[in-house]
């Protein structure tokens, strides 16, 4: 009997408490309208990227032009997306950064190929492509073929990075905000250009050192060698990182709640994760989702990495990733330091 | 006295509005502050005090009217030269008093060295401790030390002393009296009528949005008070006593009554029965004034 009623009383007050917040929960509306709204937007950018027919599991180039199914049969292979390419030098290229798993030239016969051996995609292809023409003859890839794991790891570090920035300096802002610290600096001579500034640069340390052991362990670990220069690798690391810290401000430029603001960025690093290229290229990829994707911090300093670290690429080749990074930090802070409220609205 | 010429003002406050959705915090307000003057802020919860001097700070836009600082509007020179105590204010998690005290004074050009400020403020032994450790007076201690970094001209103090026992209270009466005596102009608000009394120079009742009384505590005491108060346990308040016709106010067990003719009520009061062995007659203070202006009814 004792131990029923401790039980009823304990759910009695488990129930006050759940219902109290549930209560706060759906009060808050614009809580409410973004942690229901995010799943419901990324429901719609799923169907708009992964819709339709099933995606393919290799992606093959094909030196134009492009001949009819009827032409050379393996074109009509399910799961297989064929992508024409105009110049043999490029798409090798692509072939040779992982961004293509064999690249086919059925202009003459027999018909030659280029695969990366140890890509498992392009092995698998190769086997497959070998099934349906026997005859079809590999051709060597000049210079240094790249792993996947080579092309992965930039992928994996740029992610890294878009959470360490985005979410660390926005959740701080809206903490600062909901506790009243941020009034009480608006007392004093403080901007908001030098309060966000100030963030920015904070958060730019601790994103630097978190990617430089990341780097340097995982490096050791799978035997990573960058092409390029480590210096231009820094600077697109600083401009990277204060153009996502600078993003992640615009969001908690206003809100006092950090489940918006959570909603928010889930909202924005969901689409970036998926179109900046970090674990798949968007070679073949619909032109607007290219598009779409190039506005992107995140696509800019996966560029630029995967061209210094992959071909060697000096500062004048990754110039327009560099200029858009360090445009975009500056238009940023500027829109976060206009939007920027001290107290709740 | 107020000062009422803007040439001689500190600050000036001009048809100060400030209007929410659903009420109208401040209405029309108008006042001036000399320099060197501790000025106070009174009035019941929800009068418009706290959106008033959050104007004056010039943390909130009002909807209408004006702050001049110096005759300027509130702009740079105000923020290096205000000092704030918030009513409720947050400090950064994770920093030490002295850590808090060198983020402050970093964001000012001139002001007190940290070292003066811990001095002014009684610091010496909290310096290493958490701000999140710190007790009720010991927080205001330090909040007023990060008010005191600029060296400010002016001091607005919002509620300081609520919520601290009657020892820290005192003690930071103590902390703004050294304050006042290097004739820094100060802007309290409080619900401590004795702490008004003790401490401002000049104040202004506000109740509704609106200045209901303003001038010097003594002199308004005697505007509005020619007579002296009576109060007696209500035990002794005999029905006889309550037919007199005498007004009267009882509440927590107590009966009080003013009078300009205390021979007079006396006698009244002993042929009506009532026992004088706990009467108590005193001068009416700035709390008796508080709730002859603004009622003593419970706010909703």
């Amino acid at each position: 009997m004792s131990l029923f009623t401790d039980l009823r009383r304990s759910v009695k007050r488990l129930f006050a408490v759940w219902h109290a917040r549930n209560l706060e929960f759906l009060r808050d509306r614009t809580s409410l309208v973004f942690t229901l709204g995010v799943p419901v937007a990324l429901v719609v950018a799923m169907a708009l990227i992964f819709g339709g027919p099933p995606r393919p599991l290799f992606k093959v180039g094909v030196l134009a032009p492009m001949p009819t199914v009827a032409a050379y049969p393996f074109l009509g292979e399910r799961y297989f997306q064929f992508v024409e390419q105009p110049r043999e030098a490029a798409a090798i290229h692509l072939v040779s950064r992982n961004d293509l798993d064999l690249l086919l030239d059925l202009r003459q016969r027999p018909v030659r190929f280029w695969a990366i051996a140890d890509s498992p995609k392009g092995y698998m292809a190769e086997k497959l492509l070998l099934q349906v023409d026997p005859q079809a003859v590999r051709q060597p890839i000049t210079g240094v073929a790249t792993r996947y794991i080579d092309w992965l790891f930039p992928g994996v570090l740029g992610m890294n990075l878009m959470f360490t920035c985005l979410m660390g300096a926005g959740y701080v802002v809206v903490r600062y905000r909901r506790n009243g610290f941020l009034k009480r600096l608006s007392a004093t001579p403080v901007s908001a250009f030098e309060f966000l500034s100030a963030q920015v640069l904070s958060r730019l340390g601790l994103a630097l050192a978190v990617t430089l052991i990341l780097y340097v362990g995982i490096s050791n670990v799978i035997h990573f060698h960058n092409a390029g220069s480590n210096a231009l690798l820094l600077l697109v690391a600083v401009l990277g990182s204060l153009s996502l810290i600078a993003f992640g401000l615009i969001v908690a430029a206003r809100f006092a709640s950090e489940e918006v603001v959570g909603g928010l960025l889930n909202f924005l690093t969901w689409p970036m994760m998926l179109l900046s290229g970090v674990w798949f290229s968007l070679e073949g990829s619909p032109r607007w989702m290219q598009l779409v994707a190039q506005l992107f911090p995140l696509t800019h300093i996966l560029q630029a990495v995967r061209a210094i670290t992959l071909d060697g690429a000096g500062a004048a080749t990754i110039g327009v990733d560099l200029a858009y990074l360090a445009g975009t930090t500056l238009v940023f802070l500027a829109a976060g330091a206009y939007s920027f409220r001290w107290r709740p609205d | 006295m107020i000062i009422d010429s803007p040439n001689t003002a500190l600050l000036q406050v001009d048809n100060l509005v400030k209007r929410y959705a659903d009420n109208t915090a401040v209405d029309g307000l108008s006042f001036s502050v000399p320099e060197g003057c501790c000025f106070g802020l009174l009035g019941p919860n929800g009068a418009g005090k706290t959106t008033t001097i959050e104007i004056m700070e010039g943390i909130l836009a009002p909807t209408a009217g004006a702050v001049r600082y110096r005759g300027a509007p509130l702009g740079e020179r105000f923020r290096a030269e205000a000092g704030i105590l918030f009513q409720k204010t947050a400090l950064q998690d994770f920093l030490t008093v002295r850590q808090t005290l060198n983020l402050f004074r970093g964001l000012y050009d001139h002001g007190l060295s940290v070292q003066e400020v811990i001095r002014l403020c009684a610091l010496e032994k909290l310096l290493k401790r958490d701000n999140k450790k710190l007790s009720g007076g010991q927080l205001q201690r330090l909040l007023l030390g990060v008010a005191l970094v600029n060296d400010p001209s002016i001091l607005f103090l919002d509620e300081p002393t609520t919520g601290l026992d009657p020892q820290a209270r005192r003690r930071f009466w103590e902390l703004v009296q050294s304050i006042k005596a290097q004739r820094k102009t100060i802007i309290l608000t409080t619900h401590y009528m004795e702490e008004a009394e003790l401490l401002c120079d000049e104040i202004v009742i506000v109740d509704h949005g609106k200045i209901i009384a303003q001038g010097a505590p003594q002199a308004l005491l005697r505007q509005h008070f020619q007579a002296v108060l009576l109060e007696l346990p209500a035990e002794d308040w005999t029905p006889a006593a309550r037919a007199l016709g005498i007004a009267f106010f009882e509440a927590a067990g107590r009966v009080e009554l003013t009078t300009d003719d205390l021979e007079g009520t006396l006698r009244r009061l002993m042929q009506s029965a009532v026992s004088l062995a706990h009467l108590r007659i005193r001068p009416p203070n700035l709390e008796d004034l508080f709730l002859e202006l603004t009622g003593k009814d419970l706010r909703a």
